[in-house]
């Protein structure tokens, strides 16, 4: 039955596909209970979780935070900008300190690569990583893919495309490993500068042009560019406008298909950028419901994990 | 495996739940305020043999069945050796002010049935609920739930299983209800 393979989230990697499904179908029957009058459930009543967010986010910390409220878990969160981090203090030494209050489970966002793994070996509790710099996101991959499910069944066969900014995505990796997982073909379309040489090597197919992938693909996961990472010596495109005008998916360029692919994006969006705001307006985009989503899957996630704490060797 | 003993029979487990459907329609009449809500996994099937008995009886549109899942809502997470996996959640109407009638297939400690009565305020204030079980092992409760529709009260050890077996399992043969005893070797 349903029991989740390892005891931290760390990324997709090290997931089996069975670890999928039952984050699925947790997720839906969280999400029949998050539209109930009554969101809640005690499943969570006696564990703290700690959200340590050492970089920015609003709406993943804020989808966590709603997660581990609506299964009634104790809440604190903690961000880099109000810590001691500023004053010197290893991560090691930072996290122990907020374990010795007595938290159950941690949610963590880093900027760097690899913190949630160095951690995992350094402390006794589950860590869920909410973002490793431009490495792993894997509850985003997770919602993106129940999405898709929610909206086309099984994703077995199923072409899926991710466009944009590939190089400073956490969310290109994970999404990629996920949909693998689960029996997708996956291609990745950007500017050549915005694409690492090394993604070929997943098993995606890497393409260029933006029409030729739309054309090809079922599902559309556009990404956003992130303005704050792009180079500052040398820019990896010339400006917003061209890379709109080369890049961006519009209206005008789903018009001239034959199907209509599902757009995903996750958020938050530069409109008029990499993406148009009719598209992100339209029938066949999937945004907010990615958004709703989230605070299920990461319900899911939540309750997995804590189900393998075990009540009584603890 | 264990001995089994037969504790009702396929004609015992028929008469049973015609009667608890008689007791049902007795208590709540038309049905008209009331409801049957199927306790996930193994009460939804009593459930839907006593909705499809009550509309035989009372005729016109069956009395307002419904799932309920509760694992969300058990006092054992994480004192088990594997995550609880959740069912569906099926209730197209909400319990405000109704009849409920809580159905199970066995009733053992009551911690089952606490934490069904948790899940159903979730989607609402009931008028009055009741409980049906098919089968009431008394002396075993650990907290003070008592049933009100009892199909048979048996007396067993806390080491002995009660089995309901469904004929529509794949070769389960006859609806009947079994006491399986533990082999000695097995402690």
């Amino acid at each position: 039955m349903a029991e989740f393979s390892s005891r931290h989230l760390l990324g997709i990697r090290g997931l089996q596909r069975s670890d999928i499904e039952a984050v699925f179908q947790n997720a839906r029957e969280f999400k029949a209970v998050i539209t109930r009058p009554i969101k809640k459930v005690p499943s969570l009543r006696d564990l703290t979780v700690a959200n340590l967010f050492f970089e920015n986010s609003t709406r993943t910390r804020l989808s966590f935070e709603l997660a581990e409220k609506r299964l009634s878990a104790d809440v604190v969160n903690f961000s880099a900008a109000s810590s001691s981090v500023k004053k010197g203090e290893t991560l090691a030494d930072t996290v122990n300190n907020i374990l010795a209050m007595k938290v159950d489970m941690v949610v963590m966002r880093h900027p760097h690569p690899g913190a949630p793994h160095y951690l995992a070996e350094k402390i006794g509790v589950p860590i869920i990583n909410a973002g490793d710099g431009t490495h792993e996101h894997p509850t985003q991959a997770l919602l993106d893919s129940f999405t898709l499910t929610e909206k086309l069944g099984s994703l077995e066969g199923k072409k899926v495309c991710i466009f944009g900014d590939i190089r400073h995505s956490r969310v290109a990796l994970s999404n990629v490993l996920c949909l693998k997982l689960l029996g997708a073909e996956v291609m990745v379309c950007g500017p050549a500068t915005l694409i690492p040489k090394h993604f070929g090597s997943l098993g995606v197919q890497v393409g260029h042009d933006v029409d030729e992938a739309l054309a090809w693909c079922d599902v559309a996961n556009v990404l956003r560019i992130q303005l704050e990472r792009q180079g500052t010596e040398v820019p990896y495109f010339p400006s917003l406008e061209e890379y709109h005008a080369g890049f961006g998916i519009t209206q005008a360029r789903l018009d001239k298909l034959s199907h209509r692919p599902v757009i995903l994006h996750p958020g938050p969006m530069n409109r008029g950028v990499e993406i148009a705001s009719d598209v992100a307006d339209g029938d066949d985009a999937v945004i907010l419901d990615q958004v709703e989503n989230g605070v299920a899957v990461r319900m899911a996630v939540l309750y997995l994990l804590a189900g393998r704490l075990g009540g009584s060797e603890d | 495996m264990g001995t089994e003993h037969l504790l009702i029979s396929p004609l015992q487990f028929q008469l049973t739940l015609d009667r608890l459907a008689h007791q049902l329609v007795e208590e709540h009449g038309q049905f008209e305020n009331s409801a049957l809500i199927g306790i996930q996994p193994r009460g939804i099937q009593v459930a839907a043999q006593l909705r499809d008995r009550i509309q035989a009886i009372l005729g016109g549109d069956p009395p307002r069945c419904g799932d309920l899942d509760i694992t969300f809502f058990r006092d054992d997470f994480r004192r088990q050796d594997k995550p609880l996996q959740a069912a569906e959640t099926n209730l197209d109407f909400t319990v405000e002010d109704l009849r409920v009638v809580l159905v199970d297939d066995v009733l053992f400690t009551g911690r089952t049935i606490r934490a069904a009565m948790d899940a159903l305020l979730a989607h609402g204030r009931p008028a009055t609920v009741e409980l049906a079980v098919l089968v009431d092992r008394r002396f075993r409760r650990e907290l003070p739930i008592e049933p009100k529709y009892v199909g048979r009260s048996v007396d067993s050890l806390d080491s002995q299983r009660v089995k309901v077996i469904w004929a529509e399992q794949e070769g389960a043969g006859e609806n009947r209800v079994e006491l399986i005893n533990p082999d000695p070797q097995d402690g």
